[in-house]
């Protein structure tokens, strides 16, 4: 018997999740409470229902010959055998009911103690990004300031914080975007990025996409493209992935 | 090491990238924007390298970052010098078993929390935030660190507003900053 938490709404990331349970990662912090945690190979977790380590595919990419070592490296990234990947996703802790009850809070604190899953983490993201002349990574507040800082400097890029209402100094333009019960605001400086800049857009996790999208929009309605979003994490039930549109998203690891 | 800072040609080029916003968040406050710093490749790539310079090869296992803007210089100074980031919350938003440390505000109190077990005794920590200015949430970063036994081997900061004597309120600990404002 699988305990599953199911809750659908269109709240902010940090709060809606779905998961099954999966087994303890190495390193981890123990939680408080251990209602989560389920031994592998226990009559409770059969071992296929871990935490699928899985990335989108990639359209291919054009390039000419000389660029075939770095298109075969782009490739391997995406091949859900890359090693990598699985140790990433398997120091991602769960904790049970948090924020609230129902609800398997994905915690990315516990890979930012593995410093070479976390260097892996960088890595992957800086391999697929480095050389399609990205100018800006947009990193929303605040796990999205962890991840998209390292891959900004790793490609050369400009770092741009999109934040919670009242924290930029200066000029700010806000985008509204709905939370399960009412709305919050996302905003982004005046003059930090301009017309025709690429973007990528950083954070830990992606849950209905809600964040995702007022980031989008902002960084649009100032006539940036968004080459793409980047997550650690993404709960694809949630379908976060139409929300949206015609931006692609590229993830790590999916927990279903 | 103020002579290393004044005379390093990247510090010139860092503080002029740093943005001054009067009246944020209150009338008479000149806020020290470093958001203009990050718009800078070069810049933000050497204010990070004057960081893992000091600090590589040192033998420190933890950079612990503040909440919210030591999140951004924290896990780079991090993943360059082979050590854990550790983020260091306001409250509520660490899942699981935290330990909270609160600290006075000038209107008020706050409070600093640390995940349980992320850091172990005798780890050798730094503590990275863009700005000191009283020193209060340094200080509660740094007991919540002495609490599980780690050492902490510094502060480091990219701006430091001196007149606001945040130094002194470090009990003896050392702080590294790169710039200060008067």
């Amino acid at each position: 018997m699988m305990q599953r938490a199911f809750v659908f709404s269109s709240s902010n990331s940090i709060s809606l999740q779905l998961s099954t349970p999966i087994t303890p990662p190495v390193n981890a912090v123990f939680p408080e409470r251990n209602r989560g945690w389920i031994a592998p190979y226990s009559p409770l977790q059969p071992p296929e229902l871990r935490l699928r380590n899985y990335q989108r595919a990639l359209p291919p990419v054009l390039c000419s010959g000389s660029d075939s070592v770095t298109n075969q490296q782009q490739m391997a990234s995406q091949d859900e055998r890359d090693p990598r990947i699985s140790k990433i996703s398997s120091v991602i802790r769960v904790i049970p009911d948090f924020p609230k009850p129902g609800i398997l809070f994905q915690d990315i604190t516990t890979l930012l103690l593995d410093i070479k899953a976390f260097r892996d983490t960088i890595d992957l993201f800086v391999e697929r990004y480095r050389g399609k002349d990205i100018s800006v990574v947009a990193g929303i507040e605040a796990r999205g300031f962890i991840f998209g800082p390292p891959i900004a400097l790793a490609i050369g890029a400009k770092f741009v914080p999109m934040r919670k209402p009242n924290k930029l100094p200066g000029e700010v333009i806000s985008e509204e975007y709905s939370l399960e019960y009412g709305t919050d605001k996302m905003e982004m400086h005046v003059g930090a990025v301009q017309a025709g800049d690429r973007a990528l857009i950083i954070d830990d996790l992606v849950a209905t996409g809600g964040t995702l999208s007022a980031a989008i929009r902002l960084l649009e309605r100032v006539g940036v493209h968004v080459v793409e979003c980047a997550c650690v994490i993404e709960l694809p039930e949630l379908k976060g992935r139409e929300r949206l549109g015609d931006t692609p998203l590229f993830v790590l690891v999916s927990s279903a | 090491m103020s002579a290393y800072r004044d005379k390093d040609p990247r510090i010139h080029g860092i503080q002029s990238k740093i943005r001054v916003v009067p009246d944020f968040p209150k009338p008479g406050i000149m806020f020290q924007d470093i958001t203009t710093l990050l718009l800078d490749p070069k810049a933000f790539k050497d204010t990070v390298d004057l960081f893992v310079e000091r600090y590589k090869g040192k033998n420190i296992s933890v950079v612990a970052g503040i909440e919210a803007r030591g999140f951004i210089f924290g896990p780079p100074i991090a993943l360059e010098i082979g050590a854990k980031f550790v983020p260091l919350r306001k409250p509520k938003k660490l899942p699981g078993k935290v330990i909270s440390e609160e600290y006075v505000l000038e209107y008020g109190r706050d409070c600093l929390q640390m995940h349980v077990g992320a850091v172990e005794p005798g780890e050798r920590a730094l503590v990275v935030d863009d700005l000191i200015a009283t020193g209060g949430t340094l200080c509660a970063a740094m007991n919540l660190l002495e609490r599980v036994g780690a050492e902490v081997v510094e502060c480091a900061c990219v701006i430091e507003l001196p007149d606001l004597k945040g130094r002194e309120r470090l009990n003896g600990k050392p702080l590294y900053v790169l710039v200060e404002s008067h």
